[in-house]
């Protein structure tokens, strides 16, 4: 194929496609997102508030411990390869152990 | 007695704040004279809670799914070796999704740094720059031979993350509630636009996605298209998907171009 007929082809196939204007392909998420910029502005430039000690945050110690927490949530729907379900038990059990 | 000064009592505190390893800076003082470890570490814990709230709100699907004890582990670690390099705060956690790639306790979630990237993307969609998005009008002005050496500007807004993952399924699975099945487990390149006011994200055909990296990287269209090997390709309903999507904001014309 020349470079014209090329053109021309893919010109056709964009005229075909513009007519016949296809919705967006694809799936696409529900419109519930607006609300997470909102939140970031104000918050956290004090998020722990003021005055508060919550010992042991700042120290690398404590999370040593912290890593030892499974991925729980919400995934427990979820179909992941190998037969496993995205449950919280099932990720246990893939958990490097400390 | 200036910031650059690391010798001054500034300069110490925030090198002590930023490393519990660090004693208590000599010239921070009770009036009695005696260091005051725990007021210090109450400004330390107020520096790690606002950096893991910044990461809780950028990457809320994240930690969505691993849950908010894991989510933090992770947060509070990156933390202590990024720092914020803009005063933007949404602009912290660039490096987050690289981060969580590599950070072997996720070894059990291998799709979570896409998903990451996702948030990432949905992210700076929402703070990108206004723009009207290019029309179909203005490509379907152009003669054959123009359209096929065109290449298109994207949109401030536009990302595309492609995962071997379904990581964009994954993502809209948890920002609803219940959080719903993943049916396919294939890998996604996920399309994150924002035309107008709010941010959309598009899991677009698997066979139109090596053609939607091609021209969101300039690559000239009929360029894209050629590199394109899926037969189920079809280059017009690929290029109408993106362009009614919102993803470019222009055209360019090929440069020096031979007719």
């Amino acid at each position: 194929m020349n470079r014209r007929t090329l053109a021309l082809a893919l010109a056709g196939s964009f005229a075909t496609a513009a007519l016949a204007m296809a919705p967006v392909e694809g799936v696409q998420a529900q419109g519930t997102e607006k609300c997470y910029g909102v939140a970031l502005k104000g918050k956290n430039d004090c998020a722990a508030g003021p005055g508060t000690t919550c010992a042991g945050t700042s120290t690398v110690d404590y999370q040593g411990n912290a890593w030892k927490v499974v991925p729980a949530g919400t995934c427990a729907t979820m179909e992941v390869p190998g037969g496993r379900k995205g449950s919280l038990q099932a990720l246990a059990r893939d958990v490097p152990r400390g | 007695m200036t910031w650059t000064d690391v010798h001054s009592t500034e300069a110490r505190f925030a090198r002590a704040l930023l490393d519990p390893a660090r004693p208590v800076p000599w010239d921070l003082a009770d009036p009695a004279g005696h260091a005051d470890a725990l007021r210090l570490a109450v400004h330390r814990n107020t520096v790690s809670a606002a950096l893991t709230g910044a990461l809780e709100a950028r990457f809320p699907t994240v930690r969505r799914l691993v849950g908010d004890a894991f989510f933090r582990a992770v947060a509070r670690t990156f933390a202590a070796i990024d720092r914020p390099r803009s005063p933007l705060l949404h602009e912290y956690g660039t490096g987050f999704p690289d981060f969580v790639a590599d950070f072997r306790p996720a070894d059990a979630v291998p799709y979570l740094a896409d998903v990451a990237r996702v948030d990432d993307a949905w992210m700076r969609a929402y703070v990108a720059a206004d723009a009207d998005p290019l029309s179909l009008d203005r490509l379907a002005a152009l003669d054959p031979e123009a359209l096929a050496g065109a290449s298109l500007v994207p949109h401030p807004a536009t990302s595309l993350v492609v995962s071997p993952h379904p990581a964009g399924s994954i993502w809209m699975a948890h920002r609803s509630d219940p959080v719903g099945p993943v049916a396919d487990w294939r890998g996604e390149g996920v399309l994150v636009v924002r035309p107008d006011a709010s941010v959309d994200v598009h899991v677009l055909p698997g066979r139109d996605v090596a053609f939607a990296a091609a021209v969101l990287t300039g690559r000239p269209l009929a360029e894209a298209a050629a590199a394109v090997t899926d037969p189920a390709f079809d280059f017009g309903r690929a290029l109408v998907g993106l362009v009614s999507a919102g993803a470019f904001v222009a055209v360019t014309p090929a440069l020096g171009d031979p007719a």
